[in-house]
């Protein structure tokens, strides 16, 4: 048996991983970091990417339609038609462009990457196949696995996001088994290549986490691209011989819903089965390994980052974790203490999460001002052919600090830099009503948002 | 326009290292020739870096206390022509400084380590402003977190003055130099606390701090306790005062007290004595040299009455007198701060009854001083009322036995209870 010795040893190459990786290279320390698939992870090869990519076909082949139907523009095109193995293949190219460059960074800051799964001795010992790996420090970065229904195994008419990101074929029909943000990102991107897509919800609205509010216009846009709803419905289970879901509706009646393909988007877990973790003993919380604020586990010189440390389950956050570990481990003084981690959703229209929302600044005992600015009155928006949505923001009343942005529009997704920013610079309203945005842009809403809490929007 | 650099200096002490104590110019300062741009502090004393030059400060070479190798660049200065920047620079003209150090208030005034914009204008706030309750998260940017969690600052404990609160890079600023200076204002007599103060320990009190530390560490200190019936020499003091006071001066207890050490070690030689403990060699001294603890605001110093075995009582007075002011004042050059053989030690009135002195290495001995009260004492299986006063002294026990201090103090309390015995040849 092969015996390697490191300073830190890192198991799992997703974004919490090998940013870990990349900036413990920068720090100079000695690191090797353990991944049994590819490199970046659910997010570059099974997640936030390569969900983009197939959004961004949908949208594509969505509007192309469009023109050829009914076009405002005074653009007219043939009915367009669709290659979907052409569009995986894409998909996949831009895949193998960033995970190849993972590699190459790693490469560049002198990262042993070892192929392979790890499988845990100690909190000083790994082995990886027939090589053992001892380190003095070990960060755990396993990411996240779908949940699982018992009564939906995977295999079949039956998939999960990792298969509905690499279709052979677009089915004629598919219904989407919960209404969360993965669920309603690849639903909506179904429907745009041509299925026919309903989503099954057992609580009674779409994006249960978010506010009614905020949700309401992709509420609409999903009627609009006739997704049919079913909430409050509980999945029973499926008949494969008669490709039928069944599912109970709120009077208890069972109705039998007959589909092509069967999406699980019921969420995601903390990766902790199947490599000896359980060896270590860890603290938990709940099903998540129990951190403190630099991510050190109840084992000295054990730390977990992103999605295996529990929620929130966004790769910027294991990156910001897996940065800060990287440093921590170098002996500079670190905390993981950010003001806020935003939450985006590609739904269309898309949907921003920054910082408090109302609810959440109430709970919080917070005497907040609330005001929102609708894209229906930004100039931008309308030549984007869309009005739908608005700008959100949330403030303390006393000395107007910026508490929470929300906002639901087209493309409002790059807005949350711009949120993130002001939160943690600790912008108050007149600081953003002070600031000149970019005229026509879809920020003049956030703008417009702050105005209107101080009580002098100018364009409403 | 070229740059005049100045190293640092060689004292000429065959020290490779000095200690950089006090900048008394700030980049961007304009000074002129022979302006004193520094102190910095040798083993013995400070050290005046005057200026070569006019010019304007571009940079500082260091922060205050830092100790930087003898060579390395010192300051840099904007001049008029070529500045000498590129050709070997010369280390600057030493002078030696008549004050060992700075008075404390300068101290205190330059202790900015890096340049600072011109203060900030009060924050203009156009809306509301709420000061952050107590268990509030602190409202800052994500680089002042940063650079408070690198300053190890809890930035609970800043004082925000931005926007609602915030904390800003110059509100750390401002609360590092609270740290430094000390300042705190005054509180209510029960309000709860949680400020902290670091006080860099710089200059001379790092040098303090070094030669106790190294005294306690290398002597075996024993310490010997003695009293004594100063009834008689007070009275002697008191006639004397009263007879030659108004011509001689005043005389206080302490000429008494060197002169009673010169005529005890005319018989105890061992105790006038520097131990080399690397040479492994005593010198014994035929001059007594005596320091005199002094406290000054910056800490403690001890100036030397030269000769003392050559001094009458009001020469020794009158020495003494001097250097307790220079040293005081800062005046005191660096030869009359060295060079002692034996040291006295008097906290005057605030003397108590035992103290347990720290010897001034290389030296074997050191004798203080504690303070004088009438108790009623037997004499001749009578009580009365007597003037008594403590001797604390502490010995090097390596090469002093315990006989011979137990006797040399023995000495002196004869010499001091029969006064006359003092200036019997």
């Amino acid at each position: 048996m092969q015996t390697l010795n490191t300073t830190l040893l890192i198991i799992g190459g997703g974004p919490g991983g090998y940013v870990t990786a990349i900036r413990a290279g920068q720090l100079g320390i000695s690191t090797i970091l353990v991944e049994g698939e590819s490199l970046g992870g659910t997010c570059l090869n099974i997640g936030c990417i390569p969900s983009k990519a197939l959004i961004h076909v949908a949208e594509q082949f969505h509007q192309t339609q469009h023109h050829s139907q009914h076009s405002a523009l005074g653009i007219s095109v043939s009915a367009p038609t669709l290659d979907i193995t052409k569009s995986v293949e894409w998909k996949d190219g831009i895949v193998d462009r960033l995970t190849t460059g993972v590699s190459a960074l790693l490469k560049k800051h002198k990262v042993q990457v070892i192929q392979g799964w790890a499988n845990v001795i100690d909190g000083k010992t790994v082995e990886v196949g027939d090589t053992r790996i001892h380190c003095e420090h070990l960060v755990l970065a396993t990411g996240s696995k779908s949940v699982n229904l018992p009564m939906l195994a995977i295999g079949g008419p039956i998939i999960s996001s990792t298969e509905a990101l690499a279709p052979k074929s677009v089915p004629k029909r598919l219904i989407v088994v919960g209404g969360g943000y993965i669920g309603l990102e690849l639903g909506i991107a179904y429907r745009k290549l041509g299925a026919e897509v309903s989503v099954v919800e057992a609580q009674d609205r779409i994006l249960p986490a978010y506010d009614a509010e905020l949700t309401q216009p992709v509420h609409e846009a999903l009627k609009q691209l006739g997704v049919k709803l079913y909430l409050k419905h509980s999945v029973q289970g499926f008949d494969s011989a008669s490709n039928t879901l069944q599912v109970l509706d709120p009077n208890g009646d069972v109705l039998n819903l007959e589909t092509d393909q069967v999406l699980v988007a019921v969420g995601r877990k903390p990766n902790t089965q199947g490599w000896n973790l359980e060896g270590l003993n860890l603290a938990m919380n709940g099903s998540a390994i129990k951190i403190d604020n630099r991510c050190q586990t109840s084992m000295r010189n054990v730390y977990a980052i992103g999605d295996l440390s529990g929620e929130p389950m966004l790769a910027h956050r294991a990156m910001a974790q897996g940065e800060m570990v990287a440093e921590l481990i170098s002996g500079k003084t670190r905390e993981f203490n950010p003001t806020a981690i935003a939450a985006v959703c590609f739904t269309d229209p898309e949907l921003v999460v920054v910082g408090k929302t109302p609810d959440e600044a109430k709970a919080a005992g917070l005497d907040c001002i609330v005001s929102s600015f609708p894209f229906a009155a930004n100039g931008r928006a309308m030549t984007l052919e869309s009005k739908t949505g608005f700008v959100r923001v949330v403030a303390r009343r006393d000395n107007h600090l910026i508490v929470g942005w929300q906002a639901v529009g087209v493309g409002v997704s790059e807005l949350s830099t711009a949120f993130g920013q002001s939160l943690e610079m600790g912008a108050r309203l007149e600081d953003i009503a002070g600031t000149i945005h970019a005229h026509p842009t879809l920020g003049e809403a956030v703008q417009e948002a702050a105005l209107r809490a101080l009580g002098h929007a100018l364009h409403l | 326009m070229g740059t005049h650099v100045i190293k640092m200096p060689d004292i000429g002490e065959g020290i490779a290292e000095v200690e950089l104590s006090v900048w008394h110019v700030k980049v961007g300062d304009m000074v002129v020739e022979d302006q004193v741009l520094a102190d910095v502090m040798t083993d013995k004393a400070m050290v005046d870096i005057p200026s070569p030059v006019h010019g304007k400060v571009i940079s500082l070479g260091g922060v205050p206390g830092e100790v930087m190798a003898v060579g390395s660049i010192l300051i840099s200065i904007e001049v008029e022509g070529a500045g000498n920047f590129k050709e070997s620079a010369q280390p600057a003209a030493v002078v030696a400084k008549e004050a060992p150090v700075a008075a404390p208030s300068k101290v205190e005034a330059v202790v900015e380590s890096k340049p600072v914009a011109s203060p900030r204008p009060a924050a203009v706030c156009q809306g509301p402003m709420v000061a952050r309750e107590a268990d509030e998260r602190p409202l800052a940017s994500p680089a002042v977190r940063k650079h408070a969690l690198d300053l190890g600052i809890q930035l609970r404990l800043v004082r925000g003055t931005g926007p609602a609160g915030r904390v800003l890079h110059e509100d750390l600023d401002a609360y590092l130099a609270e740290g430094q200076s000390n300042a705190s204002a005054p509180v209510a007599a029960y309000a709860l606390r949680n400020d902290e103060a670091q006080i860099p320990v710089i200059g001379m009190r790092r040098k303090i701090a070094q030669r106790m530390q190294d005294a306690t560490q290398r002597a075996a200190h024993f310490s010997y306790v003695e009293e004594i019936d100063v009834t008689a020499v007070e009275e002697l003091r008191a006639h004397l005062n009263e007879k030659h006071g108004t011509t001689r001066g005043k005389l206080t207890l302490l000429p008494f007290l060197v002169r009673a050490l010169v005529v005890a070690l005319r018989d105890f030689p061992q105790i006038n004595a520097r131990y080399d403990d690397e040479a492994q060699v005593i010198t014994r001294l035929g001059a007594v040299h005596v320091g005199v603890a002094t406290q000054s605001d910056i800490g403690l110093m001890v100036p030397v009455v030269r000769h003392a075995e050559a001094r009458s009582l009001w020469d020794s007075a009158q020495e003494i007198s001097r250097l307790a002011t220079a040293a005081r004042n800062g005046k005191a050059s660096r030869d009359e701060l060295s060079g002692s053989t034996i040291t006295l030690t008097s906290l005057g009135a605030l003397g108590g009854i035992v103290s347990t002195p720290v010897l001034n290495l290389p030296e074997v001995a050191i004798v203080g001083v504690n303070k004088i009260v009438e108790r009623p004492m037997v004499v001749k299986g009578q009580i009365v009322i007597r003037k008594m006063m403590n001797l604390s002294s502490s010995f090097d026990h390596r090469v002093v036995d315990g006989m011979d201090a137990a006797q040399f103090i023995q000495a002196i309390r004869g010499l001091l209870e029969q006064p006359a015995t003092l200036f019997v040849e």
